[in-house]
């Protein structure tokens, strides 16, 4: 059985599409962190999250009544499934509260409320409370590591491959980051701790995605000197579409099972992959190879006229192939 | 050929049969993280700065002495700050500098107009600072294994000044919170002036005017009360003390002259020496014991006591408490709490299920695809799968890897990890297949070619998972852990046991076409 047999389908032709869809989708969730805010979890911005187990059938309205009078904005959300009669409330970090024994005030206020409010029985069955150094530490430490695990694997790719395909794999990857945060932000998920996570598997595999695709680029370039290199990198995410394909559907699907089987726990961080997987997919085949080739060309070299279709964006008159070369 | 296979085949049984003992029985084995099994997680930071302070005012209080006894003069003497003290309007420079020479061991001294500021050496400080780090975490340590929980973690973690408490199955926080904070720091001073009734008629006393080396500190009426709440009583006491927390030898329970429960101590040798004196010079004075900044008792001294004393007035639970932290030590500075996190031991096995679930759902959805999509071959990737799924449960069982939540994502990783590494290989037979190659020169085809794409795919993810485990903290570790043996074990089983069940194929029929 095979998916595609012979696929030609022409990928490069529509990079500029491609880019200006993408753009728009970034610019959006950009847009949105400005005027919004990073919607950023207890885990950085610091604060208090309780699950109460209730006894009872209890109305989420009434549990927001009942903890409106605490300072702050709360959140008042079911946990998991409501036959289990869970309910997440969480407390923002309160302005200038002390650390220590003042980490716990919120938590005993809000468990006091819930108590005066006579909703019946309740126990807590989740309490985090993070304290804003722990909340400062983990951003710095979170944007430390992503910037770290782009530039090592720019390093490495640009060492095993060529520097303009470094940067093509790179803004493939940094296009994942920003169009899953954007999707986060459609969404209002919260950065939690999980989400980071996520978004560090997901650079580690769409840069996955992006070498498998330019490893056949430079196979292909070995034996087919002659090409100009936009239908060789053409030909080659057509080769490996199958491949593409397969891995995205399984990958996504087995995540799919995460995000509908795992639990509320995990659910930001299923949310987070499943977006990630279906945009390194997208960037693959139209981000990096597209960026690769347009960092190429403007290395000025001339090559003779091609076979291309001329709805092409790019002059490609004179250009040379013979920088082309795998190292 | 034949040959080859042979021993490639036990290699691959040795494997498994190493990573399935690693992991039997699983419910032992593969240890369960706090957000699965419930319990408490604490972070605390020391507040090195207290050492620092009582370090500063120890040296004060002995130039203060020296000074006195060898009749320099002066008209300010006192700390400035915790690592910072400043002396003024000394009228014999050299006879004061003969006094100092101790001081300028730790300290360095800076000129300035009208006398010196001495400010603690930057890397006596910052080793102080990690001595003071090391003994809370030892205290620390000894006080959680008396709190008798199972596998607890106490370390240092973050940034240098904290530290990680972790107690699986923990229910009770309240208390394990009070036993691990509590700064157990027992003194024994001279009580100058006391009781009063609140802490402005303390200072009424002295016109307002507290002398230097005073302090007020809040205790309890004699029988009555908790310290510091109802009955609370205020005393005027010397601020350095006689005998501190680290002269104690050891502390027990017992009971006092009227049965109550109470707390006996006893001292070290060296500490029992100046006790005994100090209590021969001050007979008739009254003297309090201090215990985190809160005066336990208060008695007069009758005569020359060496090597014991007694804590009176307690409830039962806090005689407990105090000979827990007592016999672990003082923490040498006071701590805060950064951060908490508690879960339910029924959260977490519902968390448990959930996990199991999802990564069911996943696996059968991949074996259902492979085998359909892929037909026979698709057992390769099945078996390759499945082995890998073996190695990673025995490696994190021999290592050990704690499981966590974000540790299940993990795992459903690996297998999407296994599944990609197949695909690529099987699509590049096929590839060759269709440019009508033989079978097995196809095979070989496939798997050389594909070699470097595997190498390169997976060292791009290690460069991300090793990040993530710097980066990451509980959980999120477990999440590294896992996709680093996940991905490690993957290269051994999509090419070599792939491979080797290909050979097998290969060679049992000299096949020319392959159910791919």
């Amino acid at each position: 059985m095979q998916i595609f047999t012979n696929a030609n389908y022409d990928f490069i032709r529509w990079r500029w599409h491609a880019i200006i869809l993408s753009l728009v989708v970034i610019g959006a969730g950009v847009f949105l962190i400005v005027t919004r805010g990073l919607p950023l979890g207890i885990d950085f911005s610091g604060g208090t999250s309780l699950v109460a187990q209730f006894g009872e059938e209890v109305s989420l309205d009434r549990v927001r009544e009942a903890v409106a009078p605490l300072p702050g904005d709360e959140v008042v959300q079911q946990f998991g499934d409501a036959a289990e009669r869970r309910v997440l409330i969480r407390l923002p970090q309160v302005e200038g509260a002390e650390e220590g024994v003042e980490l716990e005030r919120s938590a005993l206020r809000a468990e006091q409320a819930l108590r005066d409010a006579g909703l019946g029985s309740f126990e807590i069955v989740n309490r985090e409370l993070v304290g804003p150094v722990i909340g400062a530490d983990l951003q710095r430490r979170g944007i430390l590591a992503t910037l770290t695990s782009l530039i090592a694997i720019t390093i490495y790719i640009g060492f095993r491959f060529r520097f303009s395909f470094a940067v093509g794999a790179i803004a493939a990857t940094l296009h994942d980051v920003f169009v899953t945060l954007a999707f986060l932000m459609f969404f209002r998920y919260d950065i939690s701790l999980n989400v980071v996570a996520a978004i560090l598997t997901i650079t580690g595999y769409s840069v996955n995605d992006t070498i498998v695709i330019f490893d056949r680029v430079r196979e292909n370039l070995r034996s087919r000197r002659k090409e100009p290199l936009d239908q060789v990198v053409n030909r080659s995410v057509n080769q490996t579409l199958g491949r593409t394909i397969i891995t995205a559907g399984t990958t996504f699907l087995s995540v799919l099972a995460l995000y509908v089987y795992g639990g509320e726990a995990l659910e930001g961080f299923a949310f987070t992959m499943l977006v990630g997987v279906v945009s390194g997919t997208y960037s693959t085949v139209f981000i990096a190879s597209a960026i690769a080739i347009i960092l190429s060309q403007q290395k000025g070299a001339k090559t003779p006229a091609t076979a291309v279709p001329p709805a092409e964006a790019t002059p490609r008159q004179g250009r040379k192939q013979g920088r082309v070369r795998a190292s | 050929m034949m040959k080859n296979i042979q021993w490639r085949l036990g290699l691959i049984a040795v494997v498994i049969g190493l990573s399935v003992w690693a992991f039997t029985p699983p419910s032992q084995k593969v240890k369960l993280g706090l957000d699965l099994k419930g319990g408490v997680h604490l972070v605390l930071r020391v507040k090195t700065d207290d050492a620092l302070g009582v370090e500063t005012e120890m040296t004060v209080e002995r130039l203060r002495d020296g000074l006195t006894r060898a009749g320099v003069q002066f008209s300010r003497l006192e700390a400035t700050g915790s690592e910072e003290f400043r002396v003024e309007g000394l009228q014999d420079d050299r006879a004061f500098r003969e006094q100092s020479v101790d001081a300028e061991t730790v300290y360095d001294r800076l000129s300035e107009a009208g006398g010196y500021t001495y400010r603690m050496k930057p890397n006596i400080a910052n080793q102080l600072r990690d001595e003071t780090v090391a003994q809370a975490l030892e205290t620390i340590e000894r006080r959680v294994n008396e709190l008798g929980v199972a596998e607890p973690i106490v370390a240092r973690y973050g940034a240098r000044d904290q530290i990680l408490v972790q107690l699986p199955g923990v229910s009770d926080v309240r208390r394990a919170k009070e036993i691990i904070r509590s700064t157990a720091r027992l003194e024994l001073r001279l009580v100058d002036q006391g009781p009063f009734p609140s802490r402005e008629a303390a200072l009424q006393a002295y016109n307002n005017a507290l002398p230097a080396d005073s302090e007020i500190l809040p205790g309890r009426t004699e029988g009555t009360g908790t310290a510091g709440t109802a009955g609370t009583a205020f005393y005027v006491l010397k601020k350095v003390a006689v005998v501190a927390g680290n002269d104690l030898r050891n502390a027990q329970q017992s009971l006092d002259e009227f049965n109550r429960p109470a707390v006996s101590f006893t001292l070290k040798q060296d500490a029992a020496v100046r006790f005994g004196s100090f209590t021969e010079a001050n007979i008739g004075r009254p003297m309090g014991i201090v215990m985190d900044e809160r005066v336990m008792s208060v008695a007069t001294i009758q005569g020359r006591i060496t090597d014991s004393g007694q804590i009176t007035g307690i409830s039962r639970e806090e005689m407990l408490d105090q000979v827990i932290t007592l016999k672990s030590g003082a923490l040498p500075a006071s701590m805060d709490y950064l951060e908490e996190r508690t879960v339910g031991p029924s959260l977490g096995a519902d968390s448990v299920r959930a996990g199991v679930t999802a990564s069911l759902a996943g696996l059968g959805f991949v074996v259902v695809f492979m085998a359909f999509y892929y037909k026979l071959t698709g057992l390769n990737a099945i078996v390759s799968i499945g082995v890998n799924l073996l190695i990673l449960l025995g490696l994190m069982a021999f290592v050990p890897v704690t499981m966590t939540l974000p540790g299940v994502a993990g795992f459903i990783l690996t297998i999407g990890m296994g599944v990609d590494s197949n695909v690529l290989i099987f699509e590049r037979i096929k590839e060759e297949l269709a440019t009508s190659r033989g079978v097995r020169a196809a095979v070989n085809a496939g798997f050389d070619r594909v070699w470097w794409t595997i190498v390169d795919t997976h060292v791009s993810s290690l460069i991300a998972a090793l990040l993530l485990l710097q980066f990451g903290t509980g959980p999120i570790r477990g999440f590294a852990v896992t996709l680093i043996i996940g991905l490690l074990s993957n290269v051994f089983t999509a090419v070599f046991v792939s491979r080797t069940m290909f050979e097998l194929v290969l060679s049992r029929r000299h096949a020319h076409a392959l159910s791919i």
